[in-house]
């Protein structure tokens, strides 16, 4: 599905404070599993997940999505990647506030141009199904952090993308919710999606329905099987 | 197409609910925004239609008017003297004028009297203008007197009042008959205020000026044209002097409008990342953005100049009368023509929504082509 080939990333090139975040990544990930990256603050696991989700470019190094080198692509292509292929759940979530949750969820849909009343039943059924069907008018900000998760969830989806991609999706959560959280990825999974996620978490890493870990240091893989 | 359409759509919806989640700081620019609008709107609004109102009324007026002036003064023109004017060549129609200035203490005002070229008022009679229809409350056939600078009373029925348009000149004119002018200001028969010429060829004014006074030194020619030049000039002065003090005020919009256009706030540019991420174009981005700043400027530009036109031609420019009219005795209250110059609102457009929705670009457009992984370290 993806494969990444002698990827390093450098922040500051050329600066005093030159910082190799990336160092000669390989990384080979598989249609429809969840692959987990593990490692400590500063490990890369971040970096990589941008570069993968074509958020950002790496210094060196080449991204294949289904076969296709994209890592030389124009932004407008970047970008029209992101948006069909992957969906995206922040760590801190990144919902825009002052907007209900239904208006959040749609957002990625907006450049399809696709009809409201579509989009709208699309993100309805979405809400349902992670049980939040009763906040879809609410503003973001007023939903605890557990729902924001949701929403946020549900607006990876709205797309329909083949990858998900979550940054810590635990780290902001109680046991109780991330539970809850496992619940959903496991559903994803099912769905026949590819996952890649960021965590430390042992609820998350050492989860059933996680089907390989990738641990990382300083920039790094350090276990790759 | 129906496809783009749908993604404008979005766009715009989602630029409106943008400028609504921050009501108060887009409130806050829009009104300073109007309210600068309003006061640049109002100035050119009322000096354009000033110099308007006058080119109107100088267009009926003659080409040339002769005064005589005696010890570097106007004075009355003597019996014999049109006579020598009429000798001038190129001189085609040539007659004297009468008329003269009255206060009226009763309004505090100064009024104009003249005996009109043609359809005069019959003796006893007068037509008045509509400031004194306003100020003394005047009708049709109501009677009215005015005490002379002799000290006699004179009384006159109102044979009707002339119409608003050009009230400029119109509105502090009394009209009356030769009897009545020549009782009223004592003016010896044959004796006139000034001259009015008219020349048969229009490009020959200026020579017909200058034999006027190499014939007749004591005669001051006054050219039409000039005239028009001298009103020109004195409104785009007095315009001047506004708009310098208004410049302050412009210049404190400009910076709050810079600051407010050009800097992003955290929140926006985080904003922006999370568009991108989730899929936005960088174009769709500055659109949106962009639709944002034109639609701040442009309900700034539209109710600011909604508002100066009510201001300017309802409510006679209360606010810069006194500065942009400038006549200390013209009293009697006048209201303007409408009259909207076209070039005049693209400057106004030019200067007030273009800069602003241009400012906006430019740290957008900064914010937009930045890579989107910032957003996953916020």
């Amino acid at each position: 599905m993806i494969e990444v080939t002698g990827i390093r990333k450098a922040f500051n090139q050329g600066r005093d404070n030159e910082y190799w975040a990336l160092d000669g990544i390989d990384l080979h990930i598989e249609a429809k599993k969840v692959t987990a990256l593990r490692g400590p603050s500063g490990s890369g696991k971040t970096t990589l997940l941008t570069i993968v989700g074509c958020l950002a470019r790496p210094t060196e190094g080449r991204v294949h999505l289904l076969g296709e080198d994209i890592s030389g692509l124009p932004e407008r292509f970047l970008t029209e990647i992101r948006r069909k292929r992957f969906g995206f759940i922040f760590q801190q979530f990144n919902l825009i506030k002052g907007l209900t949750a239904l208006d959040n969820i749609i957002l990625p849909a907006y450049p399809t141009g696709r009809p409201r009343h579509e989009l709208l039943a699309r993100a309805e059924e979405l809400l349902a199904g992670l049980k939040l069907g009763h906040r879809r008018d609410a503003k973001v900000e007023w939903l605890s952090g557990g729902e924001q998760q949701r929403v946020a969830i549900c607006r990876a989806l709205i797309n329909d993308p083949e990858v998900v991609i979550a940054d810590e999706p635990t780290a902001n959560l109680d046991t109780h919710l991330a539970g809850e959280f496992m619940g959903i990825l496991e559903n994803l999974a099912d769905q026949d999606r590819t996952i890649l996620l960021t965590s430390h978490d042992p609820l998350v890493v050492e989860s059933s329905v996680v089907h390989r870990v990738v641990d990382m240091r300083d920039g790094k893989l350090i276990v790759h099987g | 197409m129906k496809l783009w359409l749908a993604k404008q759509r979005y766009l715009i919806d989602f630029t409106l609910a943008s400028l609504a989640r921050r009501k108060t700081r887009n409130l806050g620019l829009l009104a300073v925004y109007t309210v600068l609008v309003f006061m640049l709107s109002s100035v050119t609004l009322y000096t354009h239609a000033l110099r308007q109102e006058a080119a109107r009324v100088l267009t009926a007026s003659p080409e040339v008017i002769v005064q005589r002036m005696v010890a570097g003064r106007h004075d009355l023109i003597p019996p014999g003297y049109i006579e020598k004017v009429g000798r001038i060549r190129g001189v085609q129609k040539i007659e004297g004028r009468l008329w003269g200035y009255y206060y009226d203490a009763v309004t505090k005002a100064n009024y104009t009297f003249m005996v009109p070229a043609e359809n005069a008022p019959v003796a006893g009679e007068i037509v008045v203008g509509p400031a004194l229809e306003r100020s003394r409350g005047l009708a049709k056939n109501n009677g009215i007197s005015f005490r002379s600078y002799s000290g006699k009373l004179h009384s006159f029925i109102v044979a009707d009042v002339l119409p608003q348009a050009s009230e400029l000149i119109s509105a502090d004119l009394v009209l009356m008959s030769e009897a009545s002018f020549r009782a009223f200001f004592d003016y010896p028969v044959g004796h006139y205020t000034d001259i009015a010429l008219s020349v048969a060829n229009p490009q020959e004014v200026r020579n017909v000026a200058l034999k006027l006074a190499a014939a007749l030194p004591d005669a001051r020619p006054i050219l039409r044209d000039e005239v028009l030049r001298t009103y020109a000039s004195i409104y785009d002065w007095r315009e001047g002097i506004v708009l310098a003090l208004l410049s302050a005020a412009i210049l404190a919009f400009g910076i709050l409008a810079w600051e407010k256009a050009s800097g992003l706030s955290a929140e926006e540019k985080r904003e922006i990342g999370i568009l991108k991420a989730i899929g936005w174009e960088t174009g769709d981005v500055i659109k949106m953005k962009f639709w944002e700043g034109l639609l701040i400027s442009l309900t700034a530009f539209l109710a600011g100049f909604v508002a100066a036109y009510v201001h300017v031609f309802h409510f006679a420019a209360a606010l810069f009368e006194p500065v942009l009219k400038g006549w200390a005795v013209l009293y009697p209250r006048f209201q303007l023509t409408p009259h909207i110059d076209g070039l005049q609102v693209a400057t106004l457009f030019f200067f007030t929504v273009v800069p602003y929705a241009a400012a906006v670009l430019v740290p957008i457009w900064k914010a937009a082509i930045t890579d989107p992984d910032s957003v996953m370290r916020s």
